[in-house]
């Protein structure tokens, strides 16, 4: 506690990318004219380094607390940063020629990108509900404002709009939930609440009062049903780029975000969280799979049918026990780089003034492009879960997670919504393969996307053989917990 | 390394073959796209027969194991290993292969490569099933055979092909993933492993037997299919171009019995007698009520269609009335309906090539004009119904053979398939090759082609050699179905 520059080392990744934010927001003000470059290439360099100093910034022990108990850094801390930074990287890889078409390309707009990153990094590190919030609406500003970045766009303006005006909503019920388990057990800071609550009766009213709070609160920033609202507006509104950041990086975060509320915090109470979770998982499942059947937007099919991967997610968080906390890691890893995927070939396909979002301007894009095509059906095969790729592995890991603890139920409700979702990724491929185009215009795309796109979804097959490492390392994270 | 690694072999060169067809790109390039999916499926069809030539018939033990890790967290291993049913199912794979790409040369004008690397890839996906023994394993590749079927159905289809791709591949889903939760339960209930030989060994209640077993049997079941889960079959059937319903008929039907044998038997042997007299009544319904709504289609490739699905009822008659005789004629029929229902669609196919059309009013006369394709239509139109001499009769006499061992009404019923079958195929056969010429376009029709030839003639020469020879099938399987029959008779309870 008394040894200060011990608690700064710790957090030094923190500490560059949030200065690296500060410093690139005033060198854009000499730059932008010139030399717009500038901006893209410090925010990748910042990434990388970010990346680097969090692989080397290990500590000492598994988890070790820092700045009076307010930041942690333990294994899975590490991992989620990695991932993020990793993800956000690939992410402004994809957006490059996007917002440059769009007149997006401006030093705010990675500036913002920036500081959602330290969000999410305070996030995964948060061990208090200070820190937990901070690091919350760090994110959550950055975002609203990076939805309504494209200011000439009604939608886009609209979907921001009600994102802030939802997202402030859930902010409150968060805190106030906070503050009852304030009343409850007199501290905010997580480690002494878990002990707290261990001395206290575990149906006590308060508690319970203040963890569904927290629950309303965790559910809207993930999407889950009934808190899904925001989701289809946002996707469908939002610029592409944005969308591909807010639906990869974020997720993984939100992983964080919970296992430090819910599983560090509130263990002891793990029996009605979890029935709760149940709930919303199910219902996730349900209307997020039937809802993006009728979608004819391909943004907004996406868009549910993240809300049905949500529901999947959380499976593996509400077995309350190590095995499904790592199924879940696994699964939001996975997802996310589907995800990037999906919404990186959206965004490679279309281009100034073409959007490309509607299911219909895929038709019969197997004769205008095989291999774009092949790309697309391979990403909605792995969304739907359908072996060889990588999407199956996700499914199959919370699978295991419930039969594990006995729900078998959930496990044959989770494989019967998987169908019905496979319905709709089935009608992208057909669309793709068995229709006829409407046009034969060429395609023509960045060759260097194209490269890194096609890594990326061949990825999601060919890292079938290593499946097994990525697994060991989310377990590995989730045993060297505080 | 090669003697080492022969199944990963077999398994891997029509994948990798296939990244290459794909290579060649598009249809300027149809003639070097062919050949090369020749050659790959010709050499895989070496190794495979390299298989058979190694194999010790005398021993009951897996033969060709590798076994290397994979996830350990969940103790998954690439493990694969074939005994004499695997071995004759994989034979019968890579033969069928050569001929569905024949048979695709000259008719397949549009995206050849694509075509032909999705029969490769499924080539190598379907030995995979037949040769895994880690039940993850054996289930990715189960899974993965759904993306090609499905694209080829959907792509080189006939006019309703969306509809039909869609519900096969939905229908099978869903069968699967009860299966997979199934696969999980057992990993939990045993030692934590999904080894077939571990779960063949794990004690199980006689109420999660029959829970695991119905999860297993949605799976296979509708792979098959059986009476009443067999809906999907006729439409996928008559929407597939001819080389997607051949190998749909002679292979991938193969996969519901043969998870029968692999799973349902051995895992959940309790359940599996308890359940016999279920498994046999649907059987016996397949034979007799599919025999006859075959009697009532207008369209060929329906016809044979419900056909298959009649005839794999013998299949699974044989399976569950757990007599030695039973089995192995089940298992002779599973590899004689590959030959026998190949060669019909193929049939099919040289009409539907020509006229455009599978409607049987549509034709007669045929003999007149295509005097060859008659008589090799003939063939196999009489091993269709059974004819001794050829292949479809050893698998039939030896189920209702082994069946009369054991109940003598069940082989009564089953025996009337021998009736109701020749007059669907021979019904069938007089009102297109025989009668007047109806239809002007009958009288133009060409007689077969060379290639056309070849491909029927090959299929002639193995439907006669396995009905008046079958002992080289039936001597690698003996021991197989003995340590089969071994493993469902022994209780878990």
């Amino acid at each position: 506690m008394n040894n200060i520059s011990a608690d700064i080392q710790l957090a030094i990744p923190e500490i560059f990318v949030f200065s690296m934010a500060c410093v690139i927001l005033l060198v854009d003000r000499f730059t932008h004219e010139r030399m717009p470059k500038v901006s893209f290439l410090l925010t990748q360099a910042t990434l990388l380094i970010g990346f680097y100093l969090s692989l080397v910034a290990t500590p000492t022990a598994d988890s070790v607390k820092a700045f009076n108990d307010m930041f942690v850094l333990d294994g899975m801390a590490t991992l989620v940063k990695l991932t993020i930074f990793f993800l956000t990287f690939v992410v402004l890889i994809y957006s490059q020629g996007y917002i440059t078409e769009r007149k997006m390309y401006r030093g705010e707009y990675f500036v913002l990108i920036l500081i959602a990153v330290v969000g999410m990094m305070v996030m995964s590190s948060a061990s208090h509900f200070i820190t937990i919030y901070i690091g919350l609406e760090l994110l959550s500003l950055s975002l609203y404002t990076l939805v309504a970045m494209n200011r000439h766009s009604d939608m886009a303006t609209e979907a921001a709009m009600k994102y802030f005006v939802l997202g402030a909503l859930a902010s409150g019920m968060l805190l106030y939930g906070m503050s009852i388990i304030y009343g409850a057990t007199g501290s905010l800071d997580v480690g002494s609440i878990r002990n707290a609550i261990q001395g206290m009766q575990s149906d006590e009213v308060m508690l319970i009062m203040g963890v569904i709070f927290i629950l309303v609160g965790i559910a809207f920033k993930l999407g889950v049903v009934p808190f899904h609202m925001w989701i289809p507006d946002v996707y469908q509104g939002a610029p592409t780029s944005v969308v591909l950041f807010i639906g990869t990086a974020p997720k993984v975060a939100a992983f964080a975000f919970i296992m430090r509320l819910l599983v560090d915090g509130f263990q002891a109470l793990a029996v009605s969280w979890s029935d709760m979770l149940i709930i919303f998982a199910v219902l996730s499942m349900g209307l997020g799979n039937i809802l993006a059947i009728a979608q004819t937007n391909l943004k907004r099919m996406l868009a549910y049918s993240t809300i049905s991967h949500m529901g999947y997610f959380i499976l593996g968080i509400l077995t309350a026990n190590p095995n499904g906390y790592s199924a879940s890691l696994f699964y939001i890893i996975i997802y996310s780089f589907t995800t990037l995927a999906a919404f990186g070939l959206i965004i490679m396909m279309s281009s100034a003034g073409f959007e490309a979002e509607e299911i219909s301007d895929y038709k019969g894009l197997n004769k205008r492009h095989p291999w774009f095509a092949f790309l697309i059906a391979m990403v909605m095969f792995s969304m739907a879960g359908i072996p060889p790729t990588v999407g199956f592995f996700a499914k199959l890991s919370v699978i295991q997670a419930l039969v594990d603890v006995d729900k078998y139920w959930l496990a044959v409700i989770a494989v019967l919504f998987a169908v019905i979702g496979a319905y709709y990724y089935l009608r992208v491929v057909k669309t793709l393969y068995f229709d006829k185009p409407e046009t034969s215009e060429p395609i023509s795309a960045n060759i260097g996307m194209q490269f890194v796109l096609s890594i990326n979804v061949i990825a999601l097959l060919l890292i079938m053989p290593w499946i097994g490492v990525i697994m060991d390392i989310c377990s590995d994270a989730i045993s060297k917990m505080g | 390394m090669f003697e080492a690694n022969q199944l990963s072999v077999a398994i891997w060169l029509p994948i990798i073959g296939a990244i290459a067809v794909l290579a060649t790109g598009n249809d300027q390039r149809a003639g070097l796209a062919r050949v090369l999916a020749l050659l790959v499926s010709i050499v895989t069809f070496l190794v495979t027969l390299l298989l058979y030539t190694g194999f010790d018939k005398a021993s009951a033990k897996l033969q060709y194991i590798e076994d290397t890790p994979w996830i350990s967290a969940l103790n998954i291993n690439y493990s694969l290993g074939i005994d004499g049913i695997a071995l004759l199912l994989i034979l019968l794979t890579s033969f069928i292969t050569i001929i569905v790409i024949i048979s695709a040369w000259k008719v397949i004008r549009e995206k050849v490569a694509q075509y032909m690397a999705a029969f490769l890839i499924m080539e190598g996906l379907m030995i995979g099933v037949f040769s895994a023994t880690d039940a993850i394993l054996f289930y990715v590749f189960w899974e993965a055979m759904l993306i090609p079927m499905f694209l080829i159905i959907g792509i080189w289809g006939g006019p309703n092909r969306i509809y039909a791709t869609i519900k096969f591949f939905l229908y099978t889903l869903l069968g699967s993933l009860l299966m997979l939760v199934a696969l999980v339960y057992l990993y939990f209930a045993g030692n934590g492993s999904f080894a077939l030989a571990d779960l063949y060994t794990i004690k199980l209640t006689l109420a999660e037997q029959i829970w695991i077993f119905l999860a297993f049997f949605m799976a296979f079941a509708v792979k098959i299919p059986m009476f009443p889960v067999h809906t999907w079959l006729p439409d996928a059937h008559v929407e597939a171009p001819t080389g997607g319903s051949v190998v749909l008929a002679a292979i991938m039907l193969k996969m519901g019995a043969y998870g029968f044998i692999r799973f349902n038997l051995p895992i959940t042997p309790d359940a599996s007698h308890t359940l016999s007299g279920f498994i046999i009544a649907l059987s016996l319904i397949a034979i007799v009520y599919i025999a006859m709504v075959a009697l009532a289609q207008t369209d060929m490739k329906k016809l044979i269609a419900y056909s298959s699905i009649s005839h794999m009822g013998f299949v699974t008659l044989g399976l569950f009335v757990f007599n030695k005789m039973a089995i192995e004629g089940a298992v002779i029929q599973m590899i004689s309906h590959g030959f026998i229902s190949g060669a019909m669609f193929l049939c099919v196919g040289v009409l539907y090539d020509r006229m455009h059309t599978r409607k049987m009013s549509d034709y007669g006369g045929v003999a007149n004009t295509m005097p060859k394709f008659a008589a090799f239509m003939m063939l196999f139109a009489m091993a269709n119904a059974g004819l001794p001499g050829t292949s479809g009769f050893v698998g039939e006499f030896l189920v209702i053979l082994g069946v009369f061992q054991v109940n003598v009404w069940y082989a009564i019923i089953a025996g009337t398939t021998l009736v109701l079958g020749a007059a669907y195929t021979l019904w069938m056969y007089k009102r297109v090759i025989f009668g007047a010429i109806n239809n002007k376009n009958v009288e133009t029709l060409n007689d077969i082609t060379n290639r056309e030839g070849l491909y029927l003639l090959i299929l002639t020469i193995t439907v006669l050699v396995m009905g008046l020879w079958p002992a080289p099938f039936l001597d690698v399987i003996h021991t197989s179905v003995d340590r089969v029959l071994a493993l469902s008779s022994v209780t878990k309870l």
